[in-house]
């Protein structure tokens, strides 16, 4: 429970149902300062309060576990891990995959719960080869692709109470039932970075470290950076570029090359992808055999593609020892594409599985 | 049915506060107030003061009534470094043992981070003891800095019971005063506080069976103590603001109730805490008792406290799974942000941070049975291995 409206609903609605409710508030920041500060609806100090004030009124036990070791190794180590890489990392779905749904469920679990449920916007539905993740009704805060990393044995142990109904309906509700938290604002951006400046929060942690900006197709040094983890692939903005290109068209980031740290730029033409290949496949059932249509979605909230998709195993090359990758060629080029970020795949509104996008080509 | 087996966080009021309270809340009157009925709401106040120095070893003007032991122990920390700076600008250092209350420790923190107040800590021994000699050999490292001491009479996490008489000599000899946290001894164990030495003491009401938001800090006639909230200077112009008549009923009914049969009930509840105690050494799961422990022992450790410490648990887990059994207790240390942290009192005793993060307080009180020990000593096995299950998860 964040603090948040969605976690209250949900929690109200699982007691309506019948189970046995206790309310878990994850504290993912050792440092009460932060706590403080951090008020971005999610993480503060008032935002365990009014979850307890949630808690209270449902009458249900509410504890505040300790994940600040988890979340910082795998979350914000790693988010800082991939910006120095040169990739764009997606920290929400990290910590759905590293903390949500293990390291708090694996505690829960032992403590004797059978499942995890949150306020995430998906549906749940019980298939014939076992449980499936679907889309929320809600297009619009379907949370799905942030929950695309979650696999079998996960799916089974979650609930997400909330993916049959609309936000302004959850409103309601969470007004109708006296949830003092029924206007809280929603949360955005990434709740471990307070003030919302990624690039300065990340600044702060590599320094920063001067490097070139070169336009992809001539090669030509056009500007200046002071780290290329600030830069992310389809960006238009903070480029800091002195010349315009010659015929006034607006320029992107279209690659970054965190070896040599270089920043490569070209017009919107340059971004299109039609093939994309990830790792790290995850699969929420049996994993595609032989090629596959699917809908291949790209970045949070981001639109839907008809695909084909394969899995292939790697020949010892680029991948680790013995992974398979995944293999996506869009029916349509999509901008700004970025690695890091995952792609995930879907068959109706059904989640097939996930992969971290770790190339892309045109 | 739960079992309530957190007395040393609140008890339930006794019979007789609640009649007091309730029996001062159907009437008016300010005790401040001149006319009839400021003078009947006076006279309760007055009788109850001097029911709780007759109860304490007092004398009534002794007596200043506060909101609770944090207030007392912020008017002894605050009031007395400022009143002895004042009087002597060299006085700045702080004394305190390092297993006392926060609500001493934090204005003494508060000192050292607004003037520049040098803390000085006197660590305790494995049992919790803060031996009189340390206390010495601290104040000694340059006595004349020495603003005031601090030891709290009996520990509220793990109920290690302080020779508090002889901190006090060694305190006199360098005409230094002593302020002893007495919230979880006043009602429970014989507390003089003429014989005690100290300058100050804080006390409760609703640690002893009294009305919580009321408490009392006794304070020797010549101590002298700035005061902390400033108005129309009741309580020796020391703690201004409308006495409480109802709340101070409460307290001075709980307390000489208390008071009345604490001999007898120190070795009734001493006996349901060794058979708790005992217990969880039967049991076999490696449960560690924290402090020293001797069977039928009410002077050197608190006859209702049992703490303990369980390897391979988290604090909080134990807490959740003997909740859903029913068995309502405490891990006995400050949470920060609503994020456990381990207890200072058990650091300060030499134990591991993994040990500290397992521990369990269970306290009793005056309404405690053999059933209720029995109860969580029932539920203990099953939560251990459950909490230990859950630490390996995670």
């Amino acid at each position: 429970m964040s603090g948040g409206v969605d976690s209250a609903v949900a929690a109200a609605r699982m007691l309506d149902a019948g189970h046995e409710v206790v309310g878990v508030h994850l504290a993912l920041s050792r440092s009460a300062k932060t706590l403080r500060e951090g008020a971005r609806g999610c993480c503060t100090i008032e935002d365990a309060g009014d979850a307890r004030r949630v808690a209270d009124r449902l009458g249900i036990p509410f504890y505040v576990w300790d994940m600040a070791g988890a979340f910082q190794r795998d979350v914000i180590d790693d988010f800082v891990a991939e910006y120095e890489a040169g990739r764009t990392p997606n920290p929400c779905l990290r910590c759905n995959e590293k903390i949500k749904f293990a390291a708090l469920l694996d505690k829960a679990l032992a403590l004797g719960f059978d499942a995890v449920a949150t306020g995430h916007y998906a549906q749940v539905v019980e298939g014939t080869a076992g449980r499936e993740l679907h889309r929320a009704v809600d297009e619009g805060k379907d949370q799905s692709y942030v929950l695309g990393v979650l696999d079998a044995d996960q799916l089974a142990r979650s609930f997400f109470p909330l993916g049959d109904t609309t936000k302004p309906q959850i409103r309601e509700e969470a007004a109708a039932r006296g949830f003092a938290v029924a206007k809280k604002p929603d949360s955005h951006d990434i709740c471990f970075i307070a003030d919302g400046n990624t690039r300065g929060w990340l600044t702060e942690r590599l320094g920063e470290r001067p490097g070139e900006i070169v336009d992809e197709v001539s090669g030509e040094v056009v500007g200046a950076h002071q780290g290329s983890y600030g830069f992310t692939v389809g960006q238009r903005r903070g480029l800091g570029l002195e010349r315009s290109s010659l015929d006034g068209s607006p320029r992107f980031v279209t690659g970054v090359d965190a070896r040599d740290n270089r920043v490569f730029i070209g017009t919107s033409d340059l971004l299109g992808v039609r093939h994309v290949v990830g790792q790290s496949a995850r699969w929420c059932g049996p994993a595609p055999s032989g090629e596959v249509r699917v809908g291949a979605q790209l970045r949070a909230h981001g639109e839907e593609i008809p695909a084909t998709a394969r899995v292939e195993a790697c020949d010892g090359g680029e991948g680790q020892g013995g992974e398979s990758r995944l293999v996506v060629d869009l029916d349509e080029p999509v901008r700004g594409v970025a690695p890091g970020q995952s792609v995930v795949l879907y068959d109706g509104t059904r989640v097939v599985g996930s992969a971290t996008i770790a190339t892309t080509a045109r | 049915m739960s079992t309530y087996l957190d007395h040393a966080a609140t008890t339930p009021m006794r019979a007789a506060a609640l009649e007091a309270v309730c029996e001062q809340m159907h009437l008016v009157g300010n005790p401040s107030s001149l006319h009839g009925a400021g003078r009947r709401a006076r006279r309760v106040v007055e009788e109850s003061r001097e029911q709780v120095a007759e109860a304490l070893g007092a004398r009534p003007s002794e007596v200043i009534f506060t909101s609770g032991g944090t207030e007392s122990d912020n008017i002894a920390v605050l009031g007395s470094y400022e009143a002895r700076r004042a009087a002597d600008p060299s006085r700045t250092r702080i004394v305190v043992s390092g297993v006392e209350h926060h609500a001493v420790l934090d204005p003494a923190m508060h000192l050292a981070q607004t003037q520049g107040a040098p803390i000085s800590f006197v660590e305790p021994g494995e049992c919790g003891t803060v031996r009189p000699q340390d206390v010495a050999a601290v104040i000694e490292e340059d006595p004349d800095s020495v603003a005031l001491v601090a030891v709290m009479w009996a520990n509220n996490e793990v109920g290690t019971i302080q020779d508090v008489p002889a901190i006090a000599q060694v305190c006199a000899e360098h005409g230094i005063p002593l302020h002893t946290d007495a919230v979880q001894a006043c009602g429970h164990l014989p507390v003089d506080f003429a014989a005690s030495g100290a300058e100050t003491l804080a006390l409760s009401g609703h640690k002893l069976g009294g009305p919580v938001g009321v408490g009392a800090m006794l304070a020797r006639r010549d101590a002298v103590l700035a005061p902390t909230s400033h108005g129309g200077g009741q309580e020796r112009s020391i703690r201004s603001g409308t006495l409480n008549a109802p709340g101070i009923a409460g307290l001075a009914a709980a307390l000489t109730e208390s008071v009345a049969d604490r001999d007898a009930e120190a070795r009734r509840v001493a006996a349901l805490r060794d058979r708790l105690l005992a217990g969880t050494q039967e049991l076999g799961l490696g449960v560690r008792i924290s402090g020293c422990w001797e069977p039928g022992d009410v002077t050197t450790r608190l006859p209702g406290n049992a703490h303990i410490t369980i390897p391979g648990c988290e604090g909080d887990s134990l807490l959740y799974l003997l909740d859903a059994a029913g068995i309502e207790c405490s891990t006995g240390s400050a949470c920060q942000a609503g994020v456990p942290q381990p207890s200072h009192v058990v650091l300060a005793m030499g134990r591991t941070e993994e040990e500290a993060r397992g521990s369990l307080r269970l306290s009793l009180g005056w309404t405690s049975t053999e059933a209720d020990v029995d109860a969580a000593l029932a539920a203990l096995p099953d939560a251990i291995d459950r909490a230990r299950r859950a630490s390996g998860a995670a």
